[in-house]
């Protein structure tokens, strides 16, 4: 019976099943939940279409969050990738539009899908979305790839914690990215190992990562964090795809990062008292949005 | 846990916890009156008191109490709505012994009928119902739920228990809380799966029981 416990127990499941992790995963939540698998790949596929909607209404040039402070930077990423104005063009410049996008619709009070969480919500829908544009991959193959990612969340959700208040940003954004890196090599055609490597590597680099909202709210350094969210989650898959592995396993990096979380002091942890939250700026910012 | 606690919910933002959530509680509160609010009064504690503006926390429980989902877009007009609908409410800040740091306490009067209901968001939208009317309960709204009001009196549970074995219902969660000996009790029964309504009909005509209310997983 699939678990998830591990990372690798999911590889080792899908290699000697000769499956993708998606497939089996779909599976096994059919079986736990007492749904048909039809059921669920129809809500996984309504969810998926509301990552769409929100990359569409979050690409607005008036576009403004409930505190005033954020809103715009999607619509001029993309201005600049049409102009042929970025470094690393289409692919690279889509993905950071699209996760600004879906972040930015959150701060607004937009309608959004927690992936995992509301303060990541960018990362996931970027990731898939800008390589289903980039390969021409159908919406079947798209849906699938987010059992996977879920998977991944389900593993760092047992064995660490997908929230900020808990094991700072690293534990959101982190996750997020890990799980849009595993989404990806799945929908490149990578093999199960590979998106235990990409899993890896995408929380190795994002290790430690404070979470430090200014004034308290998912907008500052959110919305950025969530552009550098899906930027290191092509790189993870990009690295696990050319056959590149991670020394350090996917199971003990995310134990690690539980280890990181847990000796983070408080004020690095979503109480708006410590890191940026805590700059003359961030404090300015503070009495601007709540008077006080 | 499942994939849909993972990637999902649905919802608008800005927060999981800080809106979500409190749309959450705001609509079992609304389940629980059974009919539409007039009056809402809503004390906030800790992160809740002190983040609300900021978060929509207030507009997502005004929504919740009106019945709408986390997913709802008309979330952040939920006090115009309210007005329209002609529910009035007050909300303040407080400080509640021993709650979760995003805890509100919400009391909504109906035409006939009040309930008072305490709850927590623990993250990721998820949430924890703590106390209705006062009395300890434990529900976190991803079950369908049953909430039992009976006299506590012996055999009551093994007669709620043993008519959902033999609907071929599994419980997931039990947590009985009483008033005294012999007074009062609820159980809170969580189920995998479905149950319709007849079976609520069923628990609530046993002997002993006073009321059975079932909550369909929000």
């Amino acid at each position: 019976m699939l678990n998830y416990n591990t990372i690798a127990g999911l590889v080792e499941q899908a290699e000697q099943a000769e499956k993708p992790i998606s497939e089996l995963v779909l599976a096994q939540q059919a079986e736990q939940t007492e749904r048909t698998e039809g059921d669920l790949y129809e809500e996984m596929r309504r969810t998926f279409r509301v990552m769409e909607e929100s990359v569409a209404s979050g690409i607005d040039p008036d576009l403004r969050s409930t505190s005033g402070l954020t809103g715009g930077t999607a619509y001029r990423m993309q201005q600049a990738v049409r102009e042929g104005r970025t470094i690393c063009g289409e692919v690279f410049g889509g993905a950071l539009t699209r996760a600004l996008a879906v972040s930015e619709l959150n701060a607004s009070m937009g309608r959004i899908v927690a992936s995992p969480t509301a303060g990541s919500c960018g990362i996931l829908p970027a990731a898939v979305l800008t390589i289903r544009d980039a390969r021409g991959l159908d919406e079947r193959t798209c849906v699938m790839s987010l059992f996977t990612a879920s998977a991944v969340g389900m593993v760092i959700a047992n064995n660490a914690c997908l929230a900020g208040a808990q094991g700072g940003c690293q534990a959101e954004c982190g996750s997020a990215s890990a799980m849009a890196a595993a989404a990806l090599v799945e929908l490149a055609g990578g093999a199960p190992d590979m998106v235990a490597n990409a899993v890896a590597i995408a929380i190795k680099n994002i290790l430690g990562l404070v979470c430090d909202p200014v004034a308290g709210l998912v907008e500052i350094p959110c919305i950025k964090r969530n552009a550098s969210g899906v930027a290191n989650a092509l790189c993870a898959a990009e690295l696990a795809l050319a056959g590149i592995t991670s020394a350090i396993p996917a199971d003990e990096v995310i134990l690690t990062m539980k280890r990181v979380g847990d000796t983070m002091p408080a004020a690095l942890r979503e109480t708006a008292e410590g890191g940026l939250a805590m700059t003359p700026t961030g404090r300015r910012l503070f009495k601007q949005v709540f008077g006080t | 846990m499942n994939v849909f606690d993972i990637i999902g919910p649905v919802m608008i933002g800005p927060s999981s916890s800080h809106t979500a959530g409190a749309a959450r509680i705001g609509r079992i509160a609304y389940m629980l009156l059974g009919q539409p609010a007039k009056r809402a009064e809503i004390l906030l504690h800790g992160s809740f008191a002190k983040t609300y503006k900021g978060h929509g926390t207030d507009k997502a429980l005004i929504a919740g109490i009106m019945g709408m989902k986390p997913d709802d877009a008309r979330l952040r007009s939920s006090f115009e709505l309210a007005e329209q609908a002609g529910l009035s409410f007050e909300i303040t800040t407080g400080h509640l012994e021993d709650a979760h740091p995003n805890t509100a306490q919400i009391t909504l009067y109906g035409e006939d009928s009040q309930v008072s209901v305490q709850g927590a968001s623990v993250g990721g939208g998820n949430i924890l119902i703590n106390r209705i009317n006062g009395m300890a309960v434990e529900i976190s709204g991803q079950f369908t739920t049953l909430i039992v009001l009976h006299r506590d009196a012996p055999g009551t549970i093994a007669h709620v228990t043993e008519l959902l074995g033999s609907n071929g219902i599994n419980i997931a969660n039990f947590r009985l809380a009483r008033e005294q000996k012999g007074g009062t009790a609820v159980m809170t029964i969580e189920i995998d799966g479905d149950a319709g309504k007849e079976l609520n009909r069923q628990v609530a005509a046993l002997e002993n029981v006073l009321g059975s209310t079932m909550l369909k997983p929000i």
